[in-house]
């Protein structure tokens, strides 16, 4: 059944099995998200596109519309928790965007601006994650993962190869490589393989062509990611 | 030229490049505005070896060091509103690209055991500052009111910055001025 729910006030029309974010930006209401894709089923672990139902934190990626919801998502108590993940995912990684090839291209510094997000604001945590170079084409730097697992889902839906997964859990979770020794290069891993273009963030990069687009000319360096997402949507 | 008090800005750069100062150098003719509506404290813009009482503090530079701790907690006694300029201040920035490594391992490396070094020895001299474990953004260590991130920040931010806080505005970077690189 085709409905209409109401997003901070406005009326947002939907299509039966659509989610609420599927419909906002249908409807050209941005919610932010990182692990969320148009091209896999939802995962809800970033949180971002958190929104308000009748009062009730919801991920607004993965519940679907129903006539009549009173939704609340662009307002500044939102926006702070959503700020506040963020923070959290900037203090639990080591992100020096400055020497990060990923940098004006990189949806969770493009979150941040878009959050106006100008410090991190809980202590860092330094956390040690050496990064692995050994696959010819490809380099992972595991210090910038936000475990969004659109590189597992990737290599395991799409490639068919299984090569990435998360282990361990809270603030031992990370990214590891299905391989008996641990590293991509002991892995049938191709820079061809719709998980090594996938990763939002600075973890899977192609090697040779580091700044071959200079800095300040990059995708999110001149548009906020909220038009530039919209603009893909259409 | 209005009779108003100008207010008092001190400066520093602690485990930075100084390359947030060359971006605030960088406002170009604003200087000569800010110059009518300021003056310098302690700055490498003046010669004074201690902060006073300051209107606004402009930190570059995390924490490195024991000397960095003493200066950063000087400016927070004495500026009524502190700012961190730039990615080293706001998240420790390439310094702090040794905090995965060992600090005496880091020592042995660049003083004793690189090739074609004249007088192996780790520094120590008295009057150097004792380096701390690890590098640290500076709202570790004091209360930080306001951040502005870049490395460096551009010049056109900086100026944003200064004339929103010294009109009273609440500062605030648009998109184009907000980076992290
Ligand atoms: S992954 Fe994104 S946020 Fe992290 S260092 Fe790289 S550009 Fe910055
Ligand atoms: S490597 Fe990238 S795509 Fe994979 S889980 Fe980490 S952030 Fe997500």
């Amino acid at each position: 059944m085709n409905g209409r729910f109401m997003l901070d006030g406005q009326p947002v029309m939907f299509e039966e099995g659509q989610t609420i974010l599927q419909a906002a930006k249908a409807a050209g209401h941005y919610i932010p998200s990182l692990c969320w894709h148009p091209d896999f089923p939802p995962h809800g672990s970033c949180k971002l596109c958190i929104v308000k139902v009748g009062g009730r934190h919801v991920s607004s990626c993965a519940l679907q519309a129903k006539d009549g919801m009173e939704i609340e998502s662009n307002t500044p108590e939102i926006n702070g928790e959503r700020r506040a993940l963020l923070q959290m995912l900037f203090v639990e990684g080591n992100h020096f965007c400055p020497s990060c090839e990923k940098s004006g291209n990189c949806e969770l510094q493009a979150q941040a601006y878009e959050l106006e997000m100008t410090s991190a604001r809980f202590n860092y945590f330094f956390p040690v994650r050496p990064v692995d170079a050994s696959h010819p084409d490809i380099l992972l730097d595991f210090n910038r993962c936000i475990f969004c697992e659109l590189c597992v889902r990737a290599s395991r839906d799409i490639d068919g190869k299984s090569i990435f997964a998360l282990t361990n859990r809270g603030i031992h979770k990370h990214l590891v490589v299905n391989a008996e020794s641990g590293r991509l290069g002991d892995t049938d891993f191709s820079a061809l393989d719709r998980a090594a273009s996938i990763c939002p963030v600075g973890v899977i990069l192609p090697k040779r062509v580091g700044f071959a687009v200079p800095i300040g000319e990059r995708i999110y360096d001149e548009k906020p990611i909220s038009l530039v997402s919209m603009e893909k949507e259409r | 030229m209005s009779d108003k008090p100008k207010l008092r800005v001190a400066t520093t750069s602690l485990a930075g490049c100084f390359g947030c100062h060359m971006s605030f150098l960088d406002i170009d003719e604003h200087l000569f505005e800010l110059a009518q509506l300021v003056e310098f404290d302690r700055s490498p813009l003046t010669d004074i070896k201690h902060c006073g009482p300051c209107d606004i503090g402009l930190i570059e530079g995390g924490v490195c060091n024991a000397e960095n701790v003493h200066v950063l907690r000087e400016f927070r006694r004495n500026c009524k509103t502190l700012v961190a300029v730039g990615a080293c201040a706001i998240n420790g920035g390439l310094p702090a690209q040794r905090n995965h490594l060992d600090l005496g391992a880091c020592l042995q490396e660049v003083y004793l055991s690189r090739d074609g070094i004249a007088n192996p020895g780790v520094p120590d001299d008295p009057e150097l500052p004792l380096l701390l474990d690890k590098v640290h953004p500076i709202h570790e260590v004091v209360r930080v009111d306001y951040f502005i991130p870049g490395c460096p920040p551009s010049g056109e931010a900086i100026w944003k910055f200064l004339s929103d806080l010294i009109a009273g505005r609440t500062p605030r970077l648009p998109h184009s001025m907000l980076h992290f690189d």
